[in-house]
């Protein structure tokens, strides 16, 4: 019996039953991968295996293989960091501010937004432990544990530290929210195994189910689970970019030293979030027939958040140059007019072209209901986030207060490297996570199907 | 393991029919011994006379471990331990301490709610469950009754079933 809504369009089509989401969702963790799926993920490990080789020079050598010098200590890595992590708030955006707001949309996305999250909260770490320089020393440095320094404790007032407690926090959190959900439908890959012979693949499956059997008790402790997380997650990943956009505006560098950073670089977060759900989504849809799962509908409604963010982002950048004008302060002010028209002027012009005009043509209908256009535009939008990070950081320590030490940042191949590593690891990670996890999460996509589906002809 | 229970299932397609039916299967008298579904069913928990769960307050409770901790941890090092003097604040200055604190709190509440949780619910890695019915991770709702715990017959708890809607109603010993 199918019931579905005449007056909102239907999230899920192609007149799904509720055994079709476990039949089309379980087809690609049962089957062998397909020739697309090796390919890319022969890519992926090409990309991993070269930055792994920049990577392990960078640790042996030090970071002295890296284009830094005395006046710009900071380009490429914390670049990379910030734009990871920006990534990653989209999926947390998904899975718990979008539940708090009840919209059923993103239960055909949020797992594989959440996977990405975790993935992007990964490749982020990576970079300020590896700037650290002795990584394996790193967490001796960065947490409070009683040390050889006469326990000198780690500076609780530095957002450096904060960012330690907020990253490893939002890490654990999202990890956390992504398995839960995960219990129930690693239960239903565990039940057609039983049901289908395979021995082996029901005991590893039920392992990771944790014995799930969806009692109506369970299932309503787990509701409230889900909602307290999503909950907790909400604040949460403000949070971390806000101290994120801490490590900056508590300093007082010209360019840095803003109090709009917060609010500008959370919008910002999620701006370049959604951009690359969008790019691993498209791909995804394709590669795995999820074409009645997330359907135009979704990348419509991803591409209207696409828009605000991208416009709050864009009133951010004007905000912060009509400030620095009328702050009437000289080194703010040259900060500013140094980043569009001084040598870095190119990496400036990007970032407006592609954050700020880029997304507007989202407003034309026919463009945010292409998936060609939207995913050229992904791109786009997520090249423009990286070189607002690089701009930020680059054109406000290149020349700062002290013309004697002005100087340029040039990278080496191990700058370029170790960012190829983490993209290298974050889609190989994606490509098994998606071969071998259910990528869409079935339990809630059966709870709407009869509110939500397209009727059956 | 003899321990040679019998149970009664009630299996079900719809879960509005279900919702229908755990009603008056209860009506009846009838003992319900759980009700396995694919999703969560909306209503289901009251139907079957439950409790609201009280996880909200284990995890507001393991957030104040968490807030008490992180503030006992950084007043007791940069107040007490080591005390020093950084951009001219106090020792023990509360504003740069309510990020990490915030941290912690939503760090031991999320994980703490979660430990409550898959205990209270028996969930763990090694555990292989008690199957009712594989299809109820797919698409059917099974109704459980436990034949001990009830006085009726089998016979008549199965007419009860398909009187209220079960497609199919089948035995289950274990």
């Amino acid at each position: 019996m199918q019931v579905s809504s005449t007056l909102r369009e239907s999230l899920i089509t192609g007149g799904k039953t509720v055994s079709d989401v476990s039949e089309d969702i379980c087809r690609q963790v049962e089957g062998k991968p397909t020739p697309l799926w090796w390919m890319a993920f022969g890519i992926a490990l090409t990309l991993l295996g070269f930055g792994a080789y920049a990577m392990i020079i960078t640790l042996w050598d030090g970071i002295g293989m890296w284009g830094l010098n005395r006046t710009v200590g900071w380009a490429w890595d914390i670049t990379n960091f910030v734009w990871w992590v920006g990534i990653g708030h989209a999926g947390t955006l998904i899975s718990a501010i979008l539940l708090l707001f009840r919209q059923k949309w993103r239960m055909s996305i949020n797992r594989a937004a959440e996977a990405m999250t975790i993935f992007a909260v990964i490749c982020a770490a990576t970079f300020p432990m590896v700037h650290m320089g002795r990584l394996w020393l790193g967490f001796y440095w960065a947490l409070p544990l009683p040390n050889a320094f006469g326990s000198l404790w780690v500076n609780f007032n530095s957002p450096l530290l904060w960012d330690v407690f907020a990253i490893s926090t939002y890490f654990t959190v999202s990890l956390v929210f992504w398995y839960i959900g995960l219990i129930p439908d690693f239960a239903v890959i565990r039940d057609r195994a039983v049901r289908a012979g395979h021995n082996t693949r029901a005991l590893i499956y039920n392992t990771l189910s944790f014995g799930w059997q969806g009692g109506a008790k369970t299932w309503m402790r787990y509701e409230s689970v889900a909602l307290i997380l999503a909950g907790l997650s909400t604040p949460l990943v403000l949070s971390v970019h806000t101290i994120v956009s801490m490590d900056f505006a508590t300093s007082v560098v010209p360019g840095w030293h803003t109090t709009i950073f917060p609010p500008y670089f959370v919008a910002g977060a999620i701006f370049s979030g959604f951009a690359m759900v969008l790019t691993l989504l498209l791909i995804t849809r394709k590669v795995f027939r999820l074409e009645d799962y997330i359907t135009i509908y979704h990348v419509e409604l991803m591409n209207i958040i696409i828009i605000v963010t991208g416009s709050i982002v864009g009133i951010a950048y004007i905000t912060e140059f009509f400030i620095a004008w009328y702050g009437q302060v000289p080194a703010e002010q040259y900060a500013f007019i140094n980043r569009a028209f001084g040598p870095y002027w190119w990496a400036y012009w990007s970032m407006m072209t592609c954050n700020v005009i880029s997304p507007q043509l989202f407003w034309i209908k026919k463009i945010r209901t292409s998936l060609v256009s939207t995913f050229v535009l992904s791109i786009i939008v997520n090249i423009g986030m990286w070189f607002e990070r690089f701009v930020i950081i680059v054109t406000s320590l290149h020349r700062d207060y002290l013309p004697s030490s002005w100087a340029m940042f040039y990278p080496t191949m191990y700058d370029v490297g170790v960012y190829v590593m983490t993209f290298g690891f974050f889609f190989t990670a994606f490509l098994l996570f998606a071969k071998f996890f259910p990528v869409v999460n079935m339990a809630e996509i059966k709870s709407i199907l009869k509110s939500s589906s397209e009727k059956k002809h | 393991m003899e321990s040679n229970k019998n149970f009664v299932l009630g299996v079900f397609d719809d879960e509005d029919v279900l919702l229908h039916a755990v009603t008056k299967v209860k009506d009846k008298g009838v003992k319900i011994h759980e009700v396995y579904s694919p999703f969560p069913v909306h209503g289901l928990d009251a139907a079957l006379g439950y409790k609201r769960t009280r996880l909200p307050i284990a995890a507001f409770l393991f957030g104040m471990t968490g807030t008490s901790l992180a503030l006992i941890m950084q007043i007791w090092m940069l107040g007490y331990d080591w005390p020093m003097i950084i951009g001219g604040k106090n020792h023990a200055a509360l504003p740069p301490f309510i990020p990490v604190t915030f941290e912690l709190t939503v760090l031991l509440s999320a994980l703490g709610m979660v430990a409550t949780f898959l205990i209270a619910s028996d969930l763990k890695p090694y555990k292989w469950p008690q199957q009712f019915d594989v299809r109820s991770t797919d698409d059917k709702h099974i109704m459980a009754i436990d034949l001990a715990k009830n006085r009726l017959t089998k016979e008549d708890i199965g007419a009860l079933l398909k009187d209220s809607g079960a497609q199919e109603v089948n035995d289950k010993n274990f």
